[in-house]
C-alpha cells in the first residue's frame, strides 16, 4: 500500500476513535455525575437521554468569541491548546487495539507513550505563563510542580511491568500477558499483570495518572474555589474546547495505557484478539475511565503540600521498592 | 457558676485509614443506581405543602383599609388606596357612621420577599397565604397583582389547620 495513504488512513482512524471516545467520556461524566448527585443531567437534547448534549455544547463553544487578553503573550497563548491536544494524540500512536491494529508498534512503545504524554505538561505551563493573569500563573506553576512530581512514580510504576514482560513494546507487553502462568490440568491460565504481583504498581500508576490528568483529587491547578479556573481562566470558545478535549481524550488514553500494561490490553480469554480486541481494550479503558469519574464525584481535593508529600514520601519510595522486588523475583523465579 | 467549657473533640478516625474514602464511593455508587430526586417540572408537578408561601390572597370584604400591612411591609410592595363613605344610621336619629371602602390594593410580587409580615399583622384576617406558585409573567409589570387578582387567589387558600387539643380551662370548671 502507498505509504502516504496508509499514514492518512491511520491518522483518520486514530483521530476518529480518540475524539469519539472523548465525546463519550464527556457525556458519561455529565450523566454519571448527575445520577451520583440524584439528578437527571442532560435530558432533552437529541430526543432521548440528551445524547446529543455534548455535540451541541461543542457547537456552542465554536460560536463563542475567541478572546486573547491584552496582557497575554499572543502566539504562545494561541498555540498552548494545540500543543495540549497534540500531546494527547501523540500517545495514541502506540496503543494497540489489536496485534495488527496499532499505528506503530515501537520497540520503545511505553517509553514513547510516557515521553509524549509529558508534552501536555508543557502545554499547561505555556497556557499558565502566557495568559498574563495571576490565577493562570498560579495554576500553571501548580500544574508544573504536580506533573513533575507525579511523572516519576508513573514511570517507576511502569518499570515493574517492563521488567516482568522483558519488553517495552506495547504489543509485546500484551503478548506476555497472554502466556499461561500456570496450568489447570491441560488448560493454561494466563493472568494480567495486576494479578501477577503488579497490584502495587497498578495502584501507583492509577494515582499518578490521576495527577497527570489533573483530575480530582489532584486538581489543584484548576482549583476553582481558589484559582478561578487555573491555567484555563483566560480561555474561551474553541481553545477552551481543545483543552477540554485533551483532558477527556487524555483520560481515555491513560486508561487504555493502564489496561494494556496491567489488565491484559486487547486480550480476553476466549475472544479472538483480531476481531474483538479493539472492543475489549476500549471496554477495559472505559471501566477505568468510569472509576476516574467516580473518584471525581466522591472525593474532595488534596491540599498542595499533601499532594507533594504523597508523591515524594510515599509513591516514589513505594515504586522503587516495587521495582526492586519485581527484579529480584524475576531473577529468582 | 461557670458553664462547663466544651473541649474540642478529636476528629473521628476510622479504625482503617482511608476507609472513609471507600464509604464515600459506596454512597455515590448507591446514589448512581437509585432513582433521581428530580421532578420534571413543566410536565410533572410537585404538590406544595398546604402552608407553603406561594402567593398572598386578599379578602376584600374583611379589609378595613387600616394600612397596617402596607406600613409593616419591609420592602413597601403593597399599595393601598381607599375612601370613606357615610353609612346611614343604624337606628333613626342615630349618628351616621363612616365606612372605609377599598379602591386599590396591589401587591407587587416582583418586590415581595415572601416574609409574611403582612399576613401576620392583619388584624381583620383579610390576608392569607396560598400555596399556588405558578404566576410567572413575561414582563415585570405582570407581577403587580391588583385587587381583583388577589381576591381570585382566595379560592386557592386551604382550610386553616384545626386547633390543637387543649386541656379545658380550670376557670370554666369552677363556674357551675
Amino acid at each position: 500500500m502507498n505509504v502516504w495513504l496508509e499514514i492518512l488512513l491511520k491518522l483518520v482512524v486514530a483521530i476518529v476513535v480518540v475524539f469519539v471516545a472523548a465525546f463519550v467520556v464527556m457525556f458519561a461524566e455529565l450523566k454519571v455525575s448527575a445520577h451520583m448527585q440524584s439528578r437527571i443531567g442532560p435530558y432533552y437534547c437529541g430526543g432521548r437521554w440528551g445524547w446529543a448534549h455534548v455535540i451541541a455544547e461543542v457547537f456552542k463553544w465554536l460560536q463563542k468569541e475567541d478572546l486573547v487578553p491584552a496582557a497575554a503573550d499572543g502566539p504562545v497563548f494561541r498555540s498552548a491548546p494545540m500543543v495540549s491536544v497534540l500531546g494527547m494524540c501523540a500517545v495514541v500512536v502506540v496503543i494497540p487495539l489489536s496485534p495488527t491494529l496499532v499505528a506503530a508498534d515501537l520497540d520503545v512503545g511505553i517509553f514513547y507513550a510516557l515521553a509524549a504524554g509529558a508534552v501536555s505538561t508543557v502545554a499547561i505551563l505555556m497556557a499558565g505563563w502566557s495568559s498574563g493573569n495571576k490565577f493562570s500563573l498560579m495554576g500553571g506553576l501548580r500544574a508544573g510542580a504536580q506533573l513533575i512530581a507525579y511523572e516519576l512514580p508513573l514511570v517507576l510504576a511502569v518499570v515493574g511491568v517492563v521488567i516482568q514482560a522483558g519488553t517495552m513494546s506495547m504489543v509485546g507487553i500484551v503478548e506476555a500477558q497472554t502466556q499461561p502462568v500456570f496450568h489447570l490440568g491441560s488448560v493454561g491460565i494466563p493472568l494480567p499483570y495486576v494479578l501477577q504481583g503488579q497490584i502495587v504498581g497498578f495502584v501507583i500508576f492509577m494515582i499518578a495518572a490521576l495527577a497527570e490528568l489533573v483530575r480530582i483529587p489532584f486538581d489543584m491547578p484548576v482549583a476553582e474555589s481558589e484559582l478561578v479556573m487555573g491555567y484555563l481562566t483566560e480561555y474561551t470558545g474553541i481553545r477552551f474546547t481543545m483543552f477540554l478535549l485533551a483532558e477527556y481524550g487524555g483520560m481515555v488514553v491513560m486508561s487504555a495505557i493502564a489496561s494494556v500494561l496491567f489488565l491484559g490490553g486487547y486480550y480476553f480469554p476466549g475472544l479472538d484478539v483480531e476481531w474483538f480486541g479493539p472492543f475489549v481494550l476500549l471496554g477495559k479503558a472505559l471501566v477505568l475511565t468510569f472509576v476516574i469519574i467516580w473518584f471525581r464525584w466522591t472525593w474532595p481535593r488534596f491540599r498542595e503540600d499533601q499532594l507533594q508529600s504523597l508523591a515524594w514520601r510515599w509513591l516514589v519510595p513505594l515504586a522503587l521498592v516495587n521495582i526492586a522486588v519485581t527484579a529480584t523475583l524475576k531473577v529468582l523465579l | 457558676m461557670n458553664a462547663p467549657r466544651t473541649v474540642p473533640s478529636e476528629p473521628v478516625r476510622s479504625a482503617v485509614p482511608g476507609l472513609g474514602l471507600f464509604k464515600g464511593m459506596w454512597l455515590t455508587l448507591k446514589t448512581l443506581f437509585s432513582k433521581p430526586a428530580t421532578v420534571f417540572y413543566p410536565t410533572e408537578k410537585e404538590i406544595p405543602l398546604p402552608r407553603a408561601r406561594g402567593v398572598i390572597a386578599l379578602d376584600v370584604e374583611a379589609c378595613t383599609v387600616c394600612m397596617l400591612c402596607a406600613r409593616e411591609c419591609p420592602d413597601w410592595c403593597i399599595y393601598i388606596e381607599g375612601h370613606k363613605v357615610e353609612q346611614p344610621p343604624a337606628q333613626p336619629g342615630g349618628r351616621a357612621r363612616s365606612k372605609s371602602v377599598l379602591d386599590r390594593f396591589d401587591i407587587d410580587f416582583a418586590l415581595c420577599m415572601y416574609c409574611g409580615i403582612c399576613v401576620e399583622v392583619c388584624p381583620f384576617d383579610a390576608l392569607f397565604w396560598s400555596p399556588e406558585y405558578e404566576y410567572s409573567a413575561l414582563h415585570v409589570a405582570g407581577l403587580l397583582h391588583p385587587m381583583g387578582r388577589l381576591s381570585e387567589w382566595l379560592k386557592t387558600v386551604p382550610e386553616p389547620p384545626a386547633l390543637e387539643e387543649q386541656p379545658e380551662s380550670p376557670v370554666a370548671e369552677e363556674q357551675p
